[in-house]
């Protein structure tokens, strides 16, 4: 047993947010659709399918690394574009946060069609408590003569926090948005759609540029779409964007205003032998992230998780499969749809490990030099478990603490899955061990020591 | 002294700094001046600057207002300049928020402020003030630190001048790129300032770590620091300290440096010196006009005239030319429509001899060019090839290019052609033009969109100009009246608006023997829109005729009796406008 509390990787439950009943009727609107945490961890953010964004801070007070509730804001509503008769969801489809420029927090949200930019503030609420025409409550009468002219008097009342929508960047999408980015030169970021990438200053909402565009003339001839988007964390010029081909292109902006020509492109020959009808759904990219330091590329697909050198295109330096037990199942998957769950991937905040997640509110974390992994669940046994008090982990009966070490991969058996649970979106913090996970209507927090 | 009505709107004013709706505070912040000026000068000191500067947690608009208002000679208000550094407390604050253009319009307050502040006040109050922001916590104060070196630079002793230097490095290596942008940004004013000993040891150090910075939009920035640095130098120390950066900008991986560098060719041409243009700049001209991206090609295309002036003419024929000949027939239609417009300032450079042979060829291919925008840049800017060669070796391509431009089915291109003609005209002289372009003129005023008739009116009037009365009266007055009789009333409008737009530059006599009658003709038309600017045309006409005794009697005789008969017409605007030009006809007599 006390190899099973190591293969635990000393991942530890930490909190829960959001409804903990074992209701089976969740509001759809409750739903998140992404986490991510601020470039110094002390803040996390999530955006749900009602168009909320939810904002936690540290929680200094304690030891170990734990949030807060911090603040909440309606950041998009749902629309209804009358010219096409389409119905546009307030679903927050990603969050990325601006690096601190003053005391407030900035951050991008955006839904299908329109990104914001929300200013999220400390700010003293102040009344006029004194001035010329009025003392306290009472009307004065005009002040007779100079001398008696004063400024109003504020007395100070709460602080609240405030989010102000600071840009709104709109109409320039005519697909649905699916990924945003900051440049490292805080000035610029991309938005990208399924077929367009659309560079924009953070400063200028009503003018972008088109720097991707692979809309064939005829849409008949469409054979392959933009699945996700991300800029270079280190040069300012290089971006990324993965396809439904099973292709990631890198793009130099230095070349040409135009990035139709990709500098490089990371693509592995696909062996023949594998091939079947649902080929090439399952080796559509769903995620790709640059390491930390923008030597390596982690892109996800329906099976595997891979990982790149940026310096090697045919190949990639590993490949990690996630989900071969269920290549019996593709069948299925294709009935209920899963098949096309566009799951995350992301690296930890050092590079030296990589998460994603899987059904039944599965998600696994691999060592990058090893590939050991650790398999854990978030699901509601865990903070039960705490609640009553339950055991750390090391201990042996680790099990109760969300975690099935040993019979975990025995677990993830085909026939028990849940496949409505699904680990879809997570975050890493970016200096500690802490990880946000996204489980339907839950956040989940584990940390390792 | 003061009544109270003079106070009570002052004391709402003082109010609504504070109100909840953000119109009011703006438009107290917009009047703060007045404010001031009721509290006199002490207590605006005392009271109203510490208030403004309690008040940077408001609307960016707001604050915008107020970092307006502070440098617009605030200063006057508190007591003059000798409290003008009061005045740097809530523009301090203002340079720290979010918003650029809040923190721009501060930094320009502070230094229009900075120019009325003694070297005392500067060194005890603005120099801290400087340090604070350059050392901020938050990046933004950092970026508008950058804006305020270069004014007060010249104004402080040696030492506090040793300390901006040191402080200004320190910006140029700051670790986030908007700080690194704007030192970028500003370097350029302030190296102007500094001796030439501190430009060569610490200007061209922060120059050369901003060149080589890794982020494109820093490097794109150095591009005037560099022609700002050069200037300081002489040609001989600019070859010695910058030929490394000047090949590492013009020849950037990153297009947008060389777009930069290419914009700004010419500027940096003319400080560098001969020498340097011709062994070093002309091959990075030569590359950058053929560069991969058409962007920067564009660019350059639009330096070639100004640089070619700093080479010889042999030296534009071998390597300046077959550029321009390969830029013809470039695919980017911007790249070729920026050629155009610059092509033709060769052809002084070149001579006529030259010009015929090697520039000749390029104007006729460019002007069939198959985007309407090239061929009027070329068209545009004929003066300069006409005055070297003469327009008569052009003219058998400038027609068939004209009448396609004429015919363009987008109207604006149209217009554009038409706005061209009276230059033209003088180009190519009465025959030429009668022959191939009068036809064309009067066909504009049949045109089906109202912009091209007008503008085909206002061509006539100019053509009159150019060709005189006489000509007019033979080759445009018949056609135009000839159009009266038109049984489309859109015709018989365009008529009269042609006389109107016309008329002031025709004489009595013209007006008397060949328009008149027509007008008169047409006050009696069915459509009341012809009848009410009928009446209009008639009025200037009248107003053009009153100069001579002979005009007055031809106003009385004929123009006046039309106006009274217009003036009982059924319809109101026919009455309003008949009535009006008959007060101006009756005002002349008198």
């Amino acid at each position: 047993m006390d190899q099973d509390a190591s293969s635990s990787g000393g991942w530890r439950f930490a909190q829960c947010f959001g409804d903990k009943g074992d209701v089976e009727d969740i509001t759809e609107a409750d739903i998140i659709s992404t986490v991510e945490f601020d470039s110094t961890g002390n803040y996390l953010a999530t955006g749900d399918k009602g168009g909320r964004v939810v904002l936690f801070e540290r929680n200094e007070m304690k030891k170990t690394c734990e949030y807060k509730f911090y603040t909440e804001f309606q950041s998009h509503e749902p629309e209804f574009d009358y010219l096409k008769s389409l119905e546009i969801e307030e679903k927050i489809n990603k969050i990325k946060w601006c690096k601190r420029q003053n005391s407030a927090h900035f951050l991008l949200s955006t839904n299908d069609k329109t990104i914001k930019l929300w200013k999220v503030f400390e700010k003293q609420l102040r009344v006029v408590s004194e001035s010329n025409l009025i003392d306290g409550q009472r009307s004065l009468p005009s002040p007779g003569a100079t001398q008696h002219l004063r400024l109003p008097r504020m007395t100070q009342q709460d602080n609240i926090i405030a989010a102000v929508p600071r840009k709104v960047y709109s109409n320039a999408h005519a697909y649905h948005i699916h990924s945003i980015s900051v440049n490292s030169d805080q000035e610029t970021y991309i938005s990208a759609d399924d077929l367009r990438i659309n560079l924009w200053n953070l400063d200028i909402s009503d003018r972008s540029f088109n720097i991707v565009d692979i809309k064939p003339a005829n849409m008949e001839e469409l054979t392959e779409v933009i699945t996700a988007a991300e800029f270079h964390p280190v040069h300012c010029n290089l971006f990324m964007y993965s396809s439904s081909k099973s292709n990631i292109k890198l793009a130099d902006m230095r070349d040409s205003a135009l990035c139709d020509r990709h500098a490089k492109m990371f693509e592995e020959e696909e062996d023949p032998t594998n091939r079947s009808f649902f080929s090439e759904i399952i080796s559509s990219i769903s995620d790709v992230k640059f390491s930390h330091d923008g030597r390596y590329i982690l892109s996800r697909d329906y099976l595997n998780l891979k990982i790149w050198d940026i310096n090697m295109e045919n190949r990639p330096l590993k490949t990690i499969p996630i989900h071969d037990h269920l290549r019996g199942k593709l069948c299925d998957l294709y009935e209920n749809d899963c098949i096309f769950d566009k799951f995350e991937c992301i690296w930890s905040g050092d590079d030296k490990n990589v998460l994603t997640g899987s059904y039944h509110n599965y998600f696994r974390i691999f060592d990058v030099e090893t590939l050991n992994d650790v398999v854990l669940q978030a699901d509601k046994s865990a903070f039960k478990a705490k609640k009553i008090g339950g055991p750390l982990p090391g201990n042996k009966t680790g099990m109760k603490n969300g975690m099935r070490p040993g019979g975990m991969r025995e677990n993830m058996a085909v026939e028990t899955l849940d496949f409505n649970k699904k680990i879809l979106h997570a975050s890493w913090h970016p200096r500690e061990s802490t990880i946000a996970i996204a489980a339907t209507n839950n956040l989940f927090l584990y940390s390792s020591a | 002294m003061d009544s109270n009505e003079d106070i009570a709107p002052i004391a709402i004013l003082m109010d609504e700094l504070r109100s909840e709706d953000v119109q009011l505070r703006l438009n107290a912040i917009h009047r703060i001046s007045t404010i001031a000026l009721a509290l006199g000068p002490e207590r605006a000191r005392d009271e109203l600057i510490p208030f403004l500067q309690d008040s940077v947690d408001d609307e960016d608009e707001v604050l915008l207002a107020l970092a307006e208002e502070l440098g617009r000679n605030f200063e006057e208000y508190i007591g003059g300049p000798e409290y003008a550094h009061v005045l740097l407390g809530p523009l301090e604050n203002l340079s720290a928020v979010e918003e650029t253009l809040v923190r721009d319009k501060a930094a320009e307050s502070i230094t229009k402020v900075s120019s009325v502040l003694s070297q005392a006040q500067i060194e005890q109050y603005y120099i801290p003030l400087l340090q604070r922001l350059s050392r901020g916590e938050w990046f933004t104060s950092r970026t508008s630190s950058c804006a305020l070196y270069a004014p007060v630079y010249d104004k402080v002793a040696a030492p506090i001048q040793d300390d901006l230097r040191r402080g200004f490095a320190a910006l140029a290596a700051d670790d986030t790129p908007m700080v690194r942008r704007a030192a970028a940004k500003w370097l350029a004013p302030l190296v102007k300032k500094y001796t030439k000993a501190h430009v060569l040891s610490d200007g061209l150090a922060v120059y050369r770590k901003l060149q080589a910075d890794d982020q494109d939009s820093v490097r794109l920035l150095t591009v005037e620091d560099l022609i700002a640095i050069a200037q300081q130098l002489s040609p001989a120390e600019v070859k010695e300290q910058l030929l490394k950066q000047i090949r590492q900008t013009m020849t950037d991986k990153s297009w947008r440096v060389r777009y930069m560098a290419a914009s700004h060719f010419n500027e940096l041409a003319e400080v560098v010196g001969t020498e340097l243009v011709r062994e070093e700049l002309i091959n990075h001209f030569v590359q950058l006009l053929k560069d991969n991206e058409a962007e920067v090609r564009t660019a350059a295309a639009g330096q070639v005239p100004g640089f070619s002036k700093l080479l010889e003419k042999e030296v534009v024929l071998a390597r300046i030319v077959p550029c321009v000949r390969d830029l013809c027939q470039d695919v980017s239609q911007h790249v070729r429509a920026a050629l155009a417009n610059q092509i033709s300032g060769l052809a002084p450079l070149l001579g006529k001899d030259a010009t015929i042979e090697h520039l000749l060829p390029l104007f006729l291919h460019l002007l069939k060019d198959e985007f309407p925008e090239v061929r009027l840049n070329i068209i545009s800017k004929l003066e300069l090839v006409n005055s070297v060669i003469g327009i008569e070796l052009l003219s058998e391509s400038l027609l068939p290019a004209i009448v396609e431009l004429a015919e363009d089915k987008s109207w604006r291109v149209r217009q554009a052609i038409i706005e061209y003609i009276p230059l033209l005209a003088t180009q190519l002289g009465k025959p030429f033009f009668d022959e191939s372009l009068g036809n064309l003129c009067m066909s504009w005023l049949g045109d089906n969109v109202y912009s091209i008739r007008e503008a085909a009116a206002v061509n006539l009037k100019k053509l009159t100009e150019v060709f005189g009365v006489e000509w007019s009266k033979e080759q445009i007055v018949p056609k135009v009246v000839g159009m009266g009789q038109h049984p489309n009333y859109l015709y018989r409008m365009t008529t009269v608006q042609a006389i109107m737009t016309i008329a002031p530059s025709l004489t009595l006599e013209v007006i008397r023997d060949n328009i008149l009658d027509m007008l008169i003709q047409l006050a009696s038309d069915p459509i009341p829109n012809i009848r009410f600017n009928v009446a209009k045309a008639l009025e200037i006409t009248a107003t053009s005729l009153g100069d001579t005794p002979e005009g007055v009697q031809l106003v009385q005789q004929k123009i006046a009796p039309v106006l009274e008969a217009l003036k009982n017409d059924q319809d109101a605007d026919v009455r309003f406008f008949s009535s009006r030009a008959l007060q101006k006809a009756h005002a002349l007599e008198a």
